[in-house]
């Protein structure tokens, strides 16, 4: 069980952390959700005892982690994959984190073949892959056997071998009655993985629900309809007859027709009624990225711009012949159910039911120069 | 959880049990069936052991101080040897002073790489999830690292020693004389040496508290000699008598001035500067943020 209460983490003028008050139950996967720079790790780092709160504080089974009894054996925990002396080889940075916790030197041997690194122990961690390093990283999070496990970011780099492995071995943690708190972006990793959701932005809290509860509270269902297209004038007539039956239509960029508000044997008598026929009819169910950006689109710090190139461009005319020249962008698309890609910066089309593109709250502290293309941030620490 | 006195023995290579599920007991108990252990200072000091035998710094710095004593030591009995020069009354051990005037920057070195390393990669943060108390891990690095260079220092200006008496005649050299030479010079080097750890757990950064230290150990010696002004003069005469490598002449009674420390007073000097850098690194890292 971890339980923060009024935490609060001030850098100088910066406040990275404000008055989050969450607890962290025992056998379930909790997933920590929230843009870049929101503060999780800065809360990851509190909960560890390695920066001190501001105000407010953070306990793991009812103690601060530095006053813990015999903490290593209690708690374990991946902040930084790339937290390792480069020089050591796997085998001795785990041996003597063992050797500090009082962990007999098997155990080190056993966790090597837990995360699969058994052939490369000897090697140093120097010249490991990003996943290599996540996978060391869990096994020293494992190494103690403790009952609170926390995960910055786990999957980062790893193979898809890796995320199901990843996946399963929480899943199976919190099965057995450990308490685990997963940070990630993988939205997708987090709807299978994650049972609760503790979500923040700029350092608040912004939602403490299970998984089902936050989808279904932060988003709509909705069906996706298309007409035939030998007669375009029956987009028309059906949006007009599913408006009058009080159901909201939003049209796609394909053509297609997103309907909310409306079942869909409804719509299907709507369209027969008006004599449209349809192409496709079917059911969408919001996924846990979608509710996601509903949610935290008013707390992003860091948002990337289009690739604008300005200035550098030949003229046009000077362009490839036979090439398509420099055409606008396509308009986005709104994401396919299963397909994970980021929307199109600046232009949320979740955010298009709840408000109206304008303005994002967060434009004041979006990068300015729009022709940068590295504008993500690079590091999450917010000092 | 219960912490048994003594864990029971586990057969060598015998794997430990997976952790079953559903032990039975309510929510949030669960129990890990790997003995539970409570660990001390002892644990965190074969810790760091194998953390520092564990990178080639260590080698490379121990490696390369080894060979500058050796090769000084060697060297300047071979030139004063060859030179015909009487050394009635010369100490011939003080000889050993260049190759450990050198040397003490390879130990410098690695008592800074000793903490800074760890912060410069990141590691502290995992060292001190598996150990939340600051002091055991700062007292562990301590004391692995004092007791390695000092048993090498004082092994390595021993052997320069004979070598270097063997080779020439000279006042031969007495017990005292030898002890100083020796385990003072060994001792007065390690705490240097401490003293860079503490500096580097108070800095943070490897290239700025290695320059910062070089500069304690080299700066107060050429400052002086550049200080003409007589109004200076009492300052340049206590640069000269209590910059290190005086100090660290006197333990050789080959001092540049004939006052300032002498016989073992450059160590406690040495001691009382440390025990402060030290104390400054407790509370560094007990009140700042990692």
């Amino acid at each position: 069980m971890i339980e923060a209460v009024g935490l609060t983490k001030r850098y100088g003028a910066k406040t990275a952390v404000h008055n989050l008050s969450f607890q962290v139950r025992p056998g379930a996967v909790t997933g920590f959700l929230g843009p870049n720079g929101s503060g999780k790790s800065t809360t990851m780092r509190m909960m560890l005892g390695l920066d001190r709160p501001t105000s407010g504080h953070v306990t793991i089974g009812g103690h601060a982690f530095r006053s813990l009894p015999n903490a290593p054996r209690q708690v374990g925990a991946l902040l930084d994959a790339k937290a390792v002396h480069g020089g050591r080889s796997a085998r001795n940075h785990l041996l003597c984190l063992a050797q500090l916790a009082g962990i007999p030197a098997a155990r080190v041997d056993e966790v090597l073949g837990v995360v699969g690194l058994q052939d490369v122990a000897k090697r140093r961690s120097k010249g490991f892959s990003l996943g290599m390093g996540q996978r060391l990283g869990i096994a020293a999070a494992l190494l103690g056997d403790p009952q609170v496990l926390l995960f910055d970011e786990p999957v980062n780099g790893l193979d898809p071998e890796g995320i199901l492995w990843v996946r399963n071995l929480m899943k199976r943690l919190a099965s057995e009655g450990r308490t685990v708190f997963v940070s990630s972006h993988l939205m997708s990793e987090m709807a299978v993985t994650a049972d609760h959701l503790i979500v923040i932005g700029r350092g608040q809290l912004l939602s403490d629900m299970s998984v089902k509860d936050f989808i279904s509270a932060n988003s709509a269902d909705f069906a996706r309809v298309r007409v035939s297209t030998d007669r375009p004038e029956g987009r028309e007539k059906l949006t007009a007859s599913l408006t009058e039956a009080g159901g909201r239509v939003m049209p796609e960029a394909d053509g297609a027709l997103r309907v909310t508000g409306l079942g869909l044997p409804r719509i299907s008598d709507l369209a027969h009624a008006a004599e449209v026929r349809l192409w496709e009819l079917s059911p969408h169910q919001a996924s846990l990225e979608e509710a996601y950006m509903r949610m935290t689109q008013a707390a992003v710090d860091y948002r990337s711009t289009a690739d604008a190139k300005a200035g550098l461009q030949p003229p046009p005319g000077y362009g490839a012949p036979g090439l398509p020249g420099h055409v606008a962008p396509p308009p986005p698309e709104v994401p396919q159910q299963g397909w994970y890609a980021p929307p199109p910066p600046g232009q949320n089309p979740y955010a298009a039911p709840a408000a109206p593109h304008g303005p994002v709250p967060a434009a004041g502290t979006a990068p300015a120069a729009p022709a940068d293309p590295t504008t993500r941030e690079t590091s999450e620490d917010p000092r | 959880m219960t912490t048994p006195a003594t864990p029971p023995p586990q057969a060598p290579g015998q794997p430990f049990q997976q952790p079953q599920q559903g032990l039975g007991g309510p929510a949030g108990t669960y129990a890990s069936p790997i003995p539970v252990r409570s660990p001390g200072l002892g644990d965190a000091i074969a810790s760091e052991w194998t953390k520092i035998r564990s990178v080639r710094s260590t080698m490379w710095t121990l490696g390369v101080m080894i060979v500058l004593l050796l090769a000084v030591g060697l060297l300047s009995a071979f030139a004063v040897g060859a030179s015909d020069a009487e050394l009635e009354d010369t100490p011939v051990l003080s000889l050993g002073f260049f190759g450990v005037l050198l040397g003490s920057i390879c130990v410098i070195t690695l008592g800074v790489l000793t903490i800074s390393s760890e912060y410069g990669t990141g590691m502290i943060r995992t060292t001190l999830t598996a150990c939340p108390s600051r002091s055991r891990v700062l007292i562990a690095k301590s004391v692995v690292f004092f007791l390695l260079t000092f048993s090498i220092t004082a092994v390595t200006t021993g052997i320069v020693g004979l070598l270097q008496t063997a080779m020439l005649g000279g006042a031969t050299p007495g017990g005292d004389d030898w002890l100083r030479a020796t385990v003072g010079v060994a001792l007065y080097v390690a705490t240097l040496g401490l003293l860079s750890l503490a500096v580097g757990a108070l800095v943070r950064h490897s290239a700025g508290a290695i320059t910062l230290m070089i500069a304690v150990v080299l700066l107060p010696l050429v400052l002086a000699m550049f200080m003409f002004s007589p109004s200076l003069a009492d300052l340049q005469q206590a640069l000269l008598e209590y910059s290190i490598p005086s100090q660290l002449a006197a333990f050789y009674d080959a001092s540049v001035t004939p006052s300032g420390p002498s016989g073992w007073e450059p160590l406690w000097i040495v001691l009382g500067v440390t025990a402060v850098a030290m104390t400054g690194a407790f509370a560094s890292l007990d009140r700042r943020d990692v």
